[in-house]
């Protein structure tokens, strides 16, 4: 963790995160009120982002967090259940919270005065809805089942410095019930010896309450890794004993004051430590939260770009000695060596940068939570192949897009209930969510049950906006595509949602942007289904080196799917239409040297480069094919953001650069020959 | 320190066609060897190259391009020279070609004027000022604009 970095900004990204468990926790408690483990959950999150919300001095979060922590508090000893309503207040007040946190400024304190009144006629209504349940557990038992337990604990000497407050946390015990504390000092060293910074005091308590031992356990929550706590429970007619003795003890605490002079000037200097030492402090509690298994780094995004970078030069090294070795032997050994290391190494930085989806589906179930309220549609999100692997950076990149698309399942794919039903279907509609790898592809579908998509009516709007010719013959399979161009929307209404027809040609951008490709499949009254198709990362990709007259040109792998040698039949042919045919089929091809404007003779052999993306194929006529290489993409300036036909660049094993060619757009340059072809020699459609 | 900056300024001077142009030292990052460069069809003609510098393949520049300056090519003399420069707020790495990279000097500001707007070879708004070196007229390039 950076050492400057701003403490806030630590808690807001560990708020987020704890937000998000809330979040899981409360949708899931939705299905399952009963789940004691669900409720634990959720209070843990609040209970620690109250903690480090004081912490950071975030003091309203804290306090609002307070309130709604309390309300846990009774759900959890089963004052009350968490049904629905309450489930639909503590999303908002989750959501007043994480704007609390993130926009302070913005977030009227209002809404969450209002949260909290709603909490609280919640809790009354429930409480005189059902005073035979409530009355044993909250009023009449709490006197009969006091308990006293006995306490011994002591810190680890440097808890001071990590910014925990002994003081305060015996305040909190105190707080519990009748508390009885002793301090012993045997442990604090001489004046010459002692660190004014260390903690040499350990404590005993005897304390009766009302409360069950898990809320000893609750104060101590934060230091829970750095001290030893005994707790064992007194039969009540010892209880008066040891009371006895405490009071015994108190006398000569009375008169050892330094005990707590040596802890006023050691929880002063550490106030200001939690600035400094925010990480170790803040990290406890989230391991906690979490009880994560598996143990996590958190580590700066950019650090990671820079050491992909970093292994990108190391692999552009590599293959330059490879050249080296190859021209004058000798070396070829290390080379092989090294590049046995370069690949396993480029291999463990991709691992790293590598997120389960799953982290970005969660989001979706408030989001279809929300949607079946709003639209007032039943519906169900069920999630498959979470586990499925993704480069970091396009996971963040691709939430937007999903977000358009659930949406648009939602609004315009489901019918309402009734319609449903009328149809035989089930009454709530449902929306897959499905990830899964297919070769060097990410495959992300959304899929629903509910009317599929109407080719008359995507005809009758394109024509409308123009931007198909009325008499433009379409395969349905062209018609569904349309959906992807701006400015067309199928929605007979406009709602707040989507209808707008912005959304899924911003969707085919992003995506095309990532490198991807989107299929869409519909079957009337049956569903449609949008599927994503990713490569696996955004960083090195297995590339075809060509070269075009002098210049090198590196395309995509996973786009090429043949080369094959241009025929001299074929070249001449070609001057007036430009199409190979490839085992019956007729694939049209671009001559790289006119698009580029190369001066000069081609080579006598050229050469086509086969392309495809989705159902379409382009040749791509080059002067040479020079084979596989690492390909390690850096994008292109903003300098050359005008230019469409590369997507990046990449460096060569002789430090020159090669541009990437950008496969869409080049297909998209052939479809649009062929079409003009087509329409200048119309004997030949 | 306020006062240094007002009255003088480190700029790298280079020599262009002719013409002496004067470069805010603070936006220069490396001044290179001509190495080999890759060609982008279909870019405009003021960038028509990309090159790679440790790893980094940033856009190469030419001002001939942009102050109509015939074109000319690599000598021993000609130089890279790496800036950064914000580009809509981003920090952006570019080369530009000079025929020739005289020394960094300081600059004192109070020979600076504003570009005449009329009798100029050049579009005015590529110059930021015309200042006075050593009693020649020398030219401080707008970079924003001119690789706008």
């Amino acid at each position: 963790m950076n050492e400057n970095a701003d403490p806030a900004d630590i808690f807001r990204q560990e708020s987020a995160e704890l937000l998000e468990q809330l979040e899981q926790a409360l949708l899931d408690l939705e299905r399952s009120p009963d789940d004691h483990d669900l409720i634990d959950t959720a209070f843990r999150a609040l209970h620690t982002i109250k903690g480090s919300g004081a912490m950071f001095g975030f003091e309203q979060v804290a306090a609002f967090t307070h309130e709604f922590e309390s309300a846990f508090d009774r759900i959890r000893k089963g004052e009350a259940a968490p049904d629905q309503e309450l489930i639909a207040i503590a999303l908002n007040a989750k959501d007043f919270i994480r704007s609390q946190i993130e926009r302070p400024e913005e977030t009227d304190a209002v809404i969450g005065v209002c949260i909290l009144a709603d909490l609280r006629k919640l809790f009354a209504d429930a409480q005189a809805r059902a005073p035979i349940e409530t009355a044993p557990a909250g009023a009449t038992e709490p006197a009969a089942k006091l308990t006293t337990w006995r306490l011994a604990f002591r810190f680890d000497r440097d808890v001071l410095v990590n910014g925990s407050n002994p003081l305060l946390l015996l305040d909190e015990l105190r707080g519990l019930g009748d508390c009885r504390v002793t301090v012993h000092c045997d442990r604090v060293p001489s004046l010459a010896e002692m660190e004014p910074d260390a903690c040499y005091l350990e404590w005993e308590a005897v304390l009766t309450m009302a409360h069950p031992r898990s809320a000893i356990d609750d104060v101590f929550m934060f230091v829970a890794d750095d001290m030893e706590l005994k707790v064992e429970a007194v039969e009540s007619s010892e209880a008066v004993a040891v009371a006895e003795v405490v009071e015994a003890v108190e006398v000569v605490e009375a008169a050892a004051p330094q005990a707590g002079a040596a802890i006023a000037p050691a929880a002063a200097s550490a106030a200001p430590a939690p600035a400094d030492h925010a990480g170790p402090a803040a990290e406890t509690p989230a391991k906690r939260a979490g009880g994560v298994e598996t143990s996590t780094i958190r580590v700066p995004a950019e650090r990671l770009d820079e050491m992909m970078d970093r292994v990108g030069e190391l692999v552009i090294a590599q293959a330059r000695l490879t050249q080296l070795a190859a021209a004058g032997g000798g070396t070829k050994g290390v080379a092989e060596e090294i590049e046995r290391l370069t690949s396993a190494l480029r291999d463990a930085m991709m691992g790293i940068r590598m997120v389960p989806i799953g982290s970005l589906f969660g989001r979706f179930r408030r989001l279809v939570h929300d949607l079946s309220r709003d639209l007032g549609k039943e519906m169900d999100l069920t999630t498959a192949g979470e586990e499925t692997e993704l480069d970091k950076t396009m996971i963040e990149r691709l939430a937007d897009p999903l977000v358009h698309i659930i949406r648009n399942a939602a609004d315009h794919g489901l019918e309402d209930s009734e319609t449903r039903v009328a149809a035989g279907k089930p009454a709530a509609g449902r929306i897959n969510l499905v990830a899964r790898h297919a070769g060097a592809e990410v495959l992300i579908s959304v899929s629903e049950d509910g009317r599929g998509l109407d080719a008359k009516r995507i005809r009758a709007k394109a024509e409308e906006n123009g931007l198909i010719a009325p008499d433009a013959v379409l395969s349905d399979a062209e018609l569904y595509q349309l959906i992807f161009q701006p400015g067309l929307s199928t929605a007979k209404e406009v709602s707040a949602l989507s209808g707008r027809g912005v959304g899924l040609d911003v969707v085919k951008r992003t995506i095309e942007g990532m490198r991807g490709s989107i299929d869409l499949a519909t079957q009337p009254g049956q569903g449609t289904e949008i599927t994503l198709r990713l490569p696996l990362t955004l960083a090195i990709i297995e590339g075809l080196l060509v070269r075009v007259a002098e210049a090198r040109y590196a395309i995509p792998l996973t786009a090429v799917e043949e080369c094959v040698e241009l025929s001299e039949a074929d070249s001449t042919r070609s001057k007036g239409r430009s199409f190979l045919n490839i085992r019956g089929e007729l694939v049209p091809f671009l001559r790289l040297r006119e698009l580029f404007d190369e001066p000069g003779e081609p080579d006598s052999h050229q050469k086509v480069v086969i392309v495809a993306a989705a159902d379409t194929r382009v040749g791509l006529v080059v002067d040479q094919i020079i084979g596989s290489h690492q390909t390690v993409i850096k994008s292109l300036s903003k300098l050359h953001a005008d230019v469409p036909s590369f997507s990046g660049a990449t460096i060569l094993g002789d430090g020159a650069v090669a541009l990437i060619l950008d496969v869409p757009h080049l297909i998209a340059l052939g479809q649009a020959h062929e079409t003009r072809m087509q329409s200048s020699t119309p004997e030949f459609a | 320190m306020a006062d240094a900056e007002e009255s003088s300024r480190q700029v790298l001077m280079l020599g262009l066609a002719g013409e002496m142009f004067a470069l805010d030292a603070r936006q220069v990052r490396e001044i290179l060897d001509p190495i080999p460069v890759t060609r982008v069809p279909g870019a405009q003609p003021y960038v028509s190259s990309v090159l790679n510098v440790r790893g980094k393949v940033i856009p190469l520049a030419d001002l001939r391009v942009r102050f109509g300056m015939p074109p000319a090519s690599i000598t021993p003399d000609s130089r890279f020279i790496v800036l950064e420069i914000d580009l809509a707020g981003e920090p952006t790495t570019i080369g530009i070609v000079a025929d020739k990279v005289y020394e960094v000097t300081d600059l004192d500001t109070s020979t600076l004027q504003k570009a005449p707007p009329i009798g100029m070879r050049w579009r005015p708004e590529f110059i930021a000022a015309i200042a006075k070196w050593k009693d020649e007229f020398i030219i401080v390039p707008n970079m924003k604009q001119i690789l706008n």
